[in-house]
C-alpha cells in the first residue's frame, strides 16, 4: 500500500502545484488579495506532500519491498541501511522525486522567511516555483514514476551502482540538488520582477542572500563530487570535464557572476537588465543539465538509463520554461530600466569585466560540452572534447578573473583613479612574483605557468591582506578586537571567498606541476620509491564486504625508515552487478597526499599497483570549503536581516539551512 | 521593444534545435569496424547442455541473430520481452544467445523467469567470445547472413523501433 499511497500523494501535488501556479498570477495580476493569500499555506502543503511522498519511498527502499521497479532496480537484501536510504536517489526517477523535494524545500524557505517583498510579489515567485515543480511532477509521473510496481516482484534486487556505495557519493547529489534547484529561487525572483515591472536595489536586496545560499550548495555539491571521484574512480584525477560534470559547472559559473552582478545592482542600481538575464540564464543552465544528464543525447560515465520519451518531455519542458522567460525578458527587461552610470574606471566597470569573463568561461564550457552533439547533429562524424580544450580555453579566461580580484576589491565604487589604483598596488605584485619564485625554488622546479599560479594566488592573500588593512583603518581609533568585529560580514565573506580562490590556485599549481606518479608491478615484499616515500608491500589477501569480495593490499609507506602509514587499497567485486570496483587508499596531510590504487591482476599472482604522491591536493577542496564559509557569511550579514530581526519570526542567520 | 533583447531568445532556439536533433541520434551508435567482416569463429558448449557444442560454422547457410545478454544485465531485461515475440512469430530467423560473463545456474533460472526466445544460447563466462565480437556493454546484438559475415549491429537493448525500422527490413532484404 505505501508505494500506491505515495503515487496518489505525487498526483495530489501536481494538482496543487498547478492550482497554486494559476491561480496566485492570476490574482497577483488582478490584484486578488485573497488569491494571493494562498500562497503561503499552498507551498506548506506541496512541500508536506512531497516530503511524505519521498518518505514512501524511502520506507520501500528500508523494508526491502522489492514489488516496486524502482526498488528491486537499485537494491538488494544484502545492501546496508543506510546506502538503502541514499538508493533512493541512486537512480533516475528517485532523483527525480529529490529535485521535486528540494524545490518545495526551497520554495518553504521563501514562503517563510521572505516577509519583505509585497505579497502579489511573493505570489508570483511562489507561483513560478509552484509551476516548475508541477513540470517535473508530470514528467515523473508520466515518464518515470518511481513507485511503479513489478508483478511478481523480484526475489531480490539487483543492487545499487557499486560506485554510489560511498559516503561521499550518498551527500554529493543532494548537495549538489540544493544548489541546482536553489537557481529556481533567483529566477523565480527574476521572473516576478519582470511580471510585475519593477526592479530595483531592494529587489536586489531580496534576492542576494537565497542566490549565494544557492551557490554554497552548488560549490559544496561539485566539491564534494570531485572529491568523492579522486577516491572512487582510482584514477587519481579531481577533475575530469566529464559533460555531467560540465553540467554542474555551467551554472556555478554564471551563478558567480550573478553573484557579483547582483552586487553591483544592490550598491549601484546597476546592470539590472543583466542581473535579470544572469538569473535566468543559471537556473536554464541547471535545467539544461538535467536535460543532458537525463536525456542520453551525450555519452558519459554519469549516463542515466536512457529513454527518448523522457529526452523529448524535458526538451519540451526546457523550450517552455527558458523560452517563455527569455521572450518575457525581451518584452518587458526595457522597462525595468538599465540603471545607473558609472564611470569607464570604477568598481563596477571591473565587476563587468568579470561578468564577462565568467560568461565567456561558461560559453567555452557549454562548447566544448556540446560540440559532439553539434557535429554530430551536422553530419560531420563523431569526435569527442577532451580535457586538453578546456585546459587551453580555461586557463587563459580565469587567469584575468583571478588577477581582477585584487584590482577589483581595492578600486571605488562609481570611479575611481587608474593611478591611485596603481600606486596602491605598486608593492603588491612584484611582492607576490617574489612569494611565487621562492615557493617554485624551494619545490626544487620552476616552471612558466607554475610560477603565474603561484603569484595570482599570492596576489590575492596580499591585496585581501591590503584591503582588511583599509577596513581596519577606516574604523577610527578603537581597539584592534573592536574594529575587527566592527567588519562586516558582508565584506568578511567576500574575502574568505576570495581567499578561498587563492587556496584553490594554490593547490591547482602545486598539484599541476609537482605530482608524481608510477605503475608498479607488485606482490607481497616488494617495493617501489616515489617523492622519497617507500612503498612496500606486506601482503594480499581476500576480504568480504557485507555485499562484496574484495582482494586488499597492505602496503606500508615509509620515509628515511621511519613508517609513516599503512595504506589498504582494494579490488572489490560487487556480488551482484559483478563490477570491478577500484577502492583507492590516500594519505593525507594538508602538504601531500599518498595515493595507491589497484590496477589488473597479472598472471604470476602479482598486481599493477599505482602509487601517486600529490602535493597540496588537498587545498583545491580546502578552497571550495572557504568559498563555501565565505558565501555563508556574507548571505547572513546584518542588512538581510534588518527587517527579519523586527518580525522575530527568522532564526539569526536568515538563510535556510 | 529593444531588438538587442531577443539575442538570448534567438540563441536558446538555436541551441533547442541542436538538442532536437541530437535526441535523434545516439552518441553511443559508434559505426563497428566489424561489420561487413567475416563473423569471427568460435565453438563452444550450450547454457541448457553443457555436453553439446556450438560452432559459428553450423549457423553457415542461414541468416541468424547473435544476442549477448547475461542474467546481471538490467537492460536486457528491456529488451527480453521483445525478443521472446520476435522469436515466436512466424518467418523469424533463429536467434542465438551469447550468456556473456555469467553463470550457468543464473542464466537458465533468468530464461525460465522471463521466457527464452533463443534456439540456443552459447555459454561465454569468461567473456571470450564477446572479446573477438568487439562486445563492450550488453545487451548487443548482430546481424549475421549466409555467408557469416557481420551486417549489422545494435548496441544497448533491441527497442521496437530498431526492430520495426532496421532489423526485421534488414532480414527480409537478406533472405530475398
Amino acid at each position: 500500500m505505501i508505494p500506491e499511497f505515495g503515487h496518489f500523494l505525487l498526483i495530489l501535488a501536481l494538482g496543487v502545484a498547478l492550482t497554486q501556479g494559476g491561480l496566485c498570477l492570476l490574482g497577483a495580476h488582478r490584484r486578488r488579495g485573497e488569491w494571493m493569500a494562498l500562497a503561503r499555506p499552498m507551498t506548506v502543503l506541496r512541500f508536506v506532500l512531497t516530503a511524505t511522498a519521498f518518505g514512501c519511498l524511502v520506507a520501500s527502499f528500508v523494508r526491502h519491498d522489492f514489488s516496486v521497479l524502482y526498488v528491486a532496480s537499485n537494491s538488494n537484501s544484502a545492501l546496508p541501511l543506510h546506502y538503502r536510504i541514499a538508493g533512493t536517489w541512486g537512480g533516475h526517477e528517485g532523483s527525480l522525486l529529490l529535485w521535486v523535494l528540494m524545490l518545495d524545500i526551497w520554495s518553504l524557505a521563501v514562503a517563510r522567511f521572505s516577509r519583505t517583498p509585497p505579497p502579489d510579489f511573493i505570489a508570483r515567485v511562489l507561483a513560478v516555483m509552484a509551476l516548475v515543480g508541477a513540470g517535473f511532477l508530470l514528467f515523473m509521473l508520466l515518464t518515470s514514476n518511481p513507485f511503479e510496481r513489478l508483478l511478481p516482484a523480484a526475489p531480490d534486487g539487483r543492487d545499487l551502482n557499486p560506485l554510489l556505495q560511498d559516503p561521499g557519493m550518498v551527500t554529493h547529489p543532494p548537495m549538489l540538488y540544493m544548489g541546482y534547484v536553489g537557481f529556481s529561487v533567483a529566477y523565480a525572483f527574476a521572473v516576478a520582477a519582470l511580471l510585475g515591472g519593477n526592479l530595483d536595489a531592494t529587489w536586489a536586496r531580496w534576492v542576494r542572500p537565497w542566490t549565494t545560499a544557492a551557490w554554497v550548495f552548488l560549490t559544496f555539491g561539485i566539491g564534494l563530487g570531485s572529491w568523492w571521484a579522486y577516491n572512487e574512480l582510482g584514477w587519481g584525477g579531481w577533475w575530469f570535464w566529464d559533460p555531467v560534470e560540465n553540467a554542474s559547472f555551467m551554472p556555478w559559473l554564471v551563478g558567480t557572476a550573478l553573484i557579483h552582478s547582483l552586487a553591483v545592482t544592490e550598491k549601484r542600481g546597476a546592470f539590472k537588465g543583466w542581473t535579470v538575464l544572469l538569473a535566468i540564464v543559471a537556473f536554464s543552465l541547471s535545467l539544461l543539465g538535467t536535460f543532458l544528464v537525463r536525456s542520453g543525447v551525450l555519452s558519459s560515465v554519469h549516463a542515466f538509463a536512457t529513454d527518448p520519451r523522457r529526452g523529448l518531455f524535458i526538451l519540451g519542458f526546457l523550450a517552455l520554461v527558458i523560452g517563455a522567460s527569455l521572450m518575457l525578458y525581451a518584452v518587458r527587461a526595457a522597462r525595468v530600466g538599465l540603471g545607473q552610470r558609472f564611470a569607464l574606471f570604477s568598481r563596477e566597470s571591473l565587476l563587468l569585466v568579470n561578468n564577462m569573463l565568467l560568461a565567456a568561461a561558461c560559453g567555452a564550457v557549454l562548447l566544448g560540452t556540446l560540440y559532439p552533439l553539434f557535429l554530430d547533429a551536422l553530419g560531420l562524424g563523431k569526435i569527442s572534447v577532451g580535457p586538453p580544450y578546456f585546459d587551453n580555453v580555461f586557463a587563459p579566461l580565469m587567469a584575468p578573473l583571478l588577477l581582477l580580484i585584487g584590482v577589483g576589491t581595492l578600486t571605488k565604487w562609481k570611479g575611481d583613479q587608474l593611478g591611485t589604483v596603481i600606486a596602491r598596488l605598486r608593492w603588491a605584485a612584484p611582492a607576490a612574483i617574489a612569494a611565487a619564485v621562492a615557493t617554485g625554488l624551494a619545490a626544487g622546479r620552476l616552471g612558466m605557468a607554475t610560477t603565474g599560479g603561484l603569484a595570482l594566488a599570492y596576489w590575492i592573500l596580499i591585496t585581501a591582506g591590503m584591503d582588511l588593512a583599509g577596513q581596519l583603518r577606516a574604523r577610527g581609533r578603537a581597539s584592534w578586537s573592536e574594529r575587527l568585529s566592527r567588519v562586516s560580514r558582508a565584506w568578511a565573506g567576500m574575502a574568505l571567498a576570495h581567499l578561498g580562490v587563492a587556496a584553490f590556485a594554490f593547490g591547482v599549481a602545486m598539484v599541476k606541476t609537482y605530482e608524481t606518479e608510477r605503475d608498479v608491478k607488485m606482490g607481497p615484499n616488494d617495493t617501489t620509491e616515489i617523492a622519497g616515500y617507500e612503498f612496500r608491500m606486506l601482503k594480499l589477501a581476500p576480504v568480504s564486504g557485507p555485499n562484496y569480495q574484495a582482494m586488499q593490499a597492505e602496503i606500508e609507506v615509509s620515509r628515511a625508515g621511519r613508517v609513516l602509514a599503512t595504506l589498504r587499497p582494494e579490488k572489490r567485486v560487487y556480488r551482484v552487478q559483478t563490477n570491478p570496483m577500484t577502492e583507492a587508499a590516500v594519505d593525507s596531510n594538508p602538504l601531500r597526499d599518498l595515493y595507491v590504487s589497484m590496477g589488473e591482476q597479472l598472471d604470476d599472482g602479482a598486481w599493477v599497483v599505482r602509487v601517486q604522491y600529490k602535493p597540496f591536493i588537498v587545498w583545491i577542496w580546502g578552497g571550495c570549503l572557504l568559498m563555501m564559509a565565505g558565501g555563508a557569511l556574507a548571505a547572513s550579514d546584518r542588512r538581510y536581516r534588518s527587517r527579519a530581526t523586527r518580525e522575530a519570526v527568522v532564526p539569526a542567520d536568515g538563510v535556510p539551512a | 521593444m529593444n531588438r538587442r533583447l531577443l539575442w538570448p531568445l534567438a540563441i536558446f532556439v538555436a541551441l533547442l534545435a541542436f538538442l532536437a536533433v541530437g535526441l535523434k541520434l545516439d552518441p553511443r551508435e559508434v559505426p563497428s569496424p566489424l561489420i561487413g567482416k567475416p563473423a569471427p569463429a568460435f565453438s563452444a558448449t550450450l547454457l541448457a547442455e553443457p555436453q553439446r557444442r556450438l560452432q559459428r560454422d553450423d549457423m553457415r547457410g542461414q541468416v541468424w541473430m547473435l544476442n549477448v545478454w547475461a542474467s546481471w544485465c538490467g537492460a536486457c531485461r528491456e529488451e527480453h520481452q521483445l525478443l521472446v515475440e520476435y522469436s515466436r512469430q512466424a518467418g523469424s530467423v533463429p536467434v542465438i544467445g551469447l550468456n556473456y560473463k555469467d553463470q550457468r545456474p543464473e542464466g537458465l533460472a533468468w530464461l525460465s523467469r522471463l521466457g527464452n526466445p533463443y534456439r540456443d544460447s552459447v555459454f561465454d563466462p569468461d567473456g571470450r567470445i564477446g572479446l573477438d565480437y568487439g562486445v563492450y556493454g550488453v545487451p548487443e546484438t548482430f546481424i549475421i547472413d549466409r555467408l557469416g559475415v557481420i551486417r549489422y549491429k545494435q548496441i544497448g537493448p533491441v527497442t521496437p523501433e530498431a526492430l520495426r525500422d532496421k532489423i526485421i527490413p534488414l532480414l527480409r532484404e537478406l533472405h530475398g
